[in-house]
């Protein structure tokens, strides 16, 4: 690898880069987190090892790509020429796959995707619904490119974007082109973009900071994650454009402690940008210098709030400060400093490619542009998906997400992760966009969006987020740090059948009250998981504060037939009885597991 | 906290000490921003962060003591106390949740021995409540050190605990 030392010597690089003739068939395995802690790592050996052994290495590529977003029904392989995806792979169907897709070019029929509703199976991503409304940009090379070459993000277009904005726009022209596009900040807030950059660009100064923000707090949200282990060189194309058209000098990325692997595939692109000139002095033989340096954060949900997270970088505690001043007029030692979210400098380049009406056409007038949501929780299709703004939640939830595993009614939607609040039914057909969702009092956030059903337990669901930022708090500020610790304790009382009716009206106004005098974010919107709660679901309130709610499995006497099957699934052993007669839960030690649940074979047992 | 026990760091082994002095000596400059990074390394090397480690890591860096531990006392990655060999880490993040991972979480703890902070009595293991690991197709999830299981049900939680105690007696 050499350094490339002029923009038309990078053009006629890309050109030159033309897929190797000789590859006549590309296995893309998932290496995302989900597919790899099942054993794709393992599988991405032995294919190639049977390459070797039929020696066929020449003509057969075996790529280790990014999250497919269909993590729900990985590992998944995907094939080309065409675009076969098999699903669900295991480690013993790959000497199949191997004699019969690639030795006898028969399809393996029994792994391809499966539609529960239709029973047809798929063979590529455009006949599975899952993919069917989805638009990528920010994933776009996710599952199509080995993360770590940069010659395949090369070939796939990858910064085209920095060669043209070098070669044909001045740093005005790029701000001008990402205001026009009305990019807004995918890390929660939803600010503009061009804005922020505009405001770092009118500082004059010596010095100037690109901050990418790859933190991801929400405890349920890995689209972040996904970018940087499938794409990272498109989140360092967007702040090398960004350093561009605010003249900064120097980035950090701020990532995760618990991203190893995508700290590992970030390592490895900045190192090979570094090697081809795309990073450091003089890039593509220009006048300008840009690098960037990565941190590793330590476990602290409020370093993902911006000027706490510069407060780390500087070695300290994460507290955060005031806002005046913002960070893109004083940041990292008091320079201006743009912070970005992952997400946000991925669809940058596309947009300096692409141009601003391209993107104004996607997605709603006020929110141009696609939105990534990490979809979980009682929902069949668990994954990442990439829609345009505007799609509504009942697409995502039913039309992308394919509806609850068991058909059951699905009772709430929770976005925004601790900061944010729950969707009820009433809403699943409001477009999603910023606008739209403030409206219903609800917020974008980072993206995390949990399916609930109706035996989800929505104080215990507003507790557990109200634990989370409780215990994340930085305690700097009294109704933040003390409020928050009193309205748990309340929560508590009431789940542990303890509490009153007056507990309810103290809930609401101990939230209020943390929301208007907390100084950050955090303190800001902790109480709304549980605002938002209370005002759609009172009556599960309610069945607390009157002691009225049960909490504990039982056993209908009618049905039960004696098979002891519930009493060896229960892990606290709470379940009495003997062969061939009637079971009964001891309610006071029963823990709710549901294991005794799904083990009586003639539905006995009784839910709560 | 004895303070003797503070300024003594002959219980440390001394290999792993030059290790992470020529660590922070290759450190860029200025020294204190990079405490973090330096407490990153020195966990990785120890294992955990006891009193006189931090003394040592601030009197390299140039900062006060005081400082060193607000820090690893603010971020929740950073342990002060030693760890079992085993750390069973049990997915709290909002998938897993909905899923159930509170009751596994209260089984290993139970099943352990261990508890919030603490290792178990036999130092077999560590339990922590982390935050998505990125497998929420897979939730419930718990990793052991860094295998990943997923749809852990309440009921497997104890043969997972057993296969590593089991692996731990052999040892
Ligand atoms: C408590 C708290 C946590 C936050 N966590 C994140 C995060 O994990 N990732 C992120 O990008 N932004 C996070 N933010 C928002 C950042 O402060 C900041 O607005 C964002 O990184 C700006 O980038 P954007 O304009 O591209 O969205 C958080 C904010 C608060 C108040
Ligand atoms: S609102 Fe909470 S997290 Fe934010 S500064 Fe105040 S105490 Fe810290
Ligand atoms: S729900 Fe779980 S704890 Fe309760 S009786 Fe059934 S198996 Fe036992
Ligand atoms: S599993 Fe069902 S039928 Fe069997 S003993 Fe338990 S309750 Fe009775
Ligand atoms: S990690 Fe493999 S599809 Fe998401
Ligand atoms: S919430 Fe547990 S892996 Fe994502």
């Amino acid at each position: 690898m050499s350094r490339i030392k002029s923009i038309d010597s990078f053009n006629t690089f890309q050109t030159l880069l033309k897929p190797r003739e000789d590859v006549r068939i590309k296995l893309f395995m998932c290496a995302g987190t989900s597919c790899l802690s099942s054993e794709a790592d393992i599988m991405i050996q032995m294919f190639q090892k049977l390459c070797d052994e039929h020696e066929l290495s020449h003509q057969c590529a075996i790529i280790k790509t990014g999250c497919f977003g269909f993590c729900g029904q990985g590992p998944i392989l995907r094939i080309e020429p065409g675009d076969y995806h098999y699903v669900q792979v295991k480690v013993e169907d790959v000497d199949e796959i191997f004699n019969e897709h690639i030795l006898n070019k028969r399809i393996v029929k029994r792994l391809l995707y499966r539609n529960p509703h239709s029973d047809e199976i798929s063979i590529d991503a455009s006949s599975m619904d899952f993919y069917q409304k989805q638009h990528r940009i920010a994933l776009k090379n996710c599952g199509h490119i080995d993360p770590e070459i940069i010659d395949e993000y090369i070939a796939n277009g990858g910064y085209t974007a920095l060669s043209k904005a070098l070669s044909e726009m001045t740093p005005f022209e790029v701000i001008t082109c990402i205001n026009e596009s009305g990019l807004r900040g995918r890390g929660g807030g939803g600010f503009s973009t061009g804005v922020k950059w505009e405001v770092a660009y009118l500082e004059e100064t010596n010095e100037k900071f690109i901050i990418c923000n790859a933190d991801e707090g929400d405890p349920g949200a890995f689209m972040d994650r996904a970018i940087c282990e499938g794409d990272p060189h498109s989140i360092i194309e967007g702040m090398i454009i960004a350093a561009y058209a605010t003249k900064a000098t120097r980035g950090f990325i701020y990532i995760r402690a618990e991203y190893a692997l995508a700290t590992h595939r970030l390592q490895i692109a900045i190192e090979q940008a570094r090697a081809y000139g795309l990073l450091g002095t003089n890039i593509l033989g220009t006048l300008m210098s840009f690098d960037i340096s990565i941190k590793i954060g330590a476990g602290a949900f409020v370093c993902g709030e911006e000027t706490a997270l510069i407060r780390s970088i500087e070695g300290g505690r994460g507290e955060p400060k005031n806002k005046p001043p913002y960070p893109s007029v004083s940041g990292y030692h008091r320079k201006p400093t743009v912070v970005n979210n992952v997400e946000t400098l991925a669809n940058v380049p596309n947009i300096i490619v692409k141009g601003s009406a391209w993107f104004r056409d996607i997605g709603t007038s006020t929110s141009p542009g696609t939105k990534v949501f990490a979809l979980a929780g009682h929902v069949r299709n668990i994954g990442l998906v990439e829609v345009p703004m505007g799609t509504t939640f009942r697409e995502i939830v039913y039309d992308i997400g394919g509806g609850h595993p068991k058909d059951r009614k699905i009772k709430a939607i929770q976005i925004g992760g601790p900061s944010g609040g729950v969707i009820t039914e009433k809403y699943f057909d409001t477009p999603i966009d910023y606008e739209s969702l403030k409206a219903i009092g609800a917020m974008m956030g980072s993206g995390g969006m949990i399916v609930m059903d109706e035996d989800s337990d929505m104080v215990e669901v507003a507790k557990f987020y109200l634990d989370f930022t409780q215990d994340e708090s930085c305690g700097q500020c009294t109704p933040c740090r003390i409020g928050t610790k009193r309205m748990l304790e309340i929560l508590e009382r009431l789940t542990s059948m303890q509490g009153s009716i007056e507990d309810l009206e103290s809930l609401r106004s101990l939230g209020e009250i943390i929301k208007w005098s907390s100084l950050c974010g955090l303190g800001q919107t902790a109480p709304n998981p549980v605002l938002s709660t209370l005002t759609h679901f009172r009556e599960e309130y309610e069945a607390y504060a009157y002691r009225t709610k049960k909490k504990a499995y039982s056993i209908d006497p009618a049905k039960c037939i004696g098979c002891t099957k519930c009493a060896r699934s229960c892990p606290v052993t709470c379940i009495e009885g003997k062969v061939k007669q009637l079971h009964v839960i001891d309610e006071s030690l029963c823990i709710a597991c549901g294991a005794c649940f799904s083990a009586c074979p003639v539905n006995a047992i009784i839910r709560p | 906290m004895n303070i003797q026990d503070v300024l003594d760091t002959s219980s440390l082994d001394s290999n792993k000490l030059l290790e992470l002095d020529s660590f922070i000596d290759q450190c860029e400059n200025p020294k204190h921003e990079q405490l973090i990074h330096v407490l990153h390394k020195a966990q990785h090397l120890f294992g955990y962060l006891p009193p006189n480690l931090q003394r040592h890591i601030a009197l390299k860096l140039n900062c006060s003591s005081a400082q060193v531990n607000g820090v690893v006392t603010f971020y929740s990655f950073f342990n002060e106390n030693k760890m079992g060999e085993f750390t069973i880490s049990v997915c709290m993040g909002t998938a897993c949740f909905v899923k159930g991972s509170d009751k596994v979480l209260d089984l290993v703890y139970k099943e352990t021995g261990a508890e919030k902070d603490v290792m178990s009595e036999d130092g077999v293991f560590s339990v922590k409540d982390v935050r998505c690991i990125g497998a929420c197709g897979l939730a419930p999830v718990l990793s052991v050190n860094e295998k990943v299981f997923g749809h852990v049900e309440a009921k497997n939680v104890k043969s997972i605990v057993d296969i590593y105690r089991k692996n731990h007696v052999k040892n």
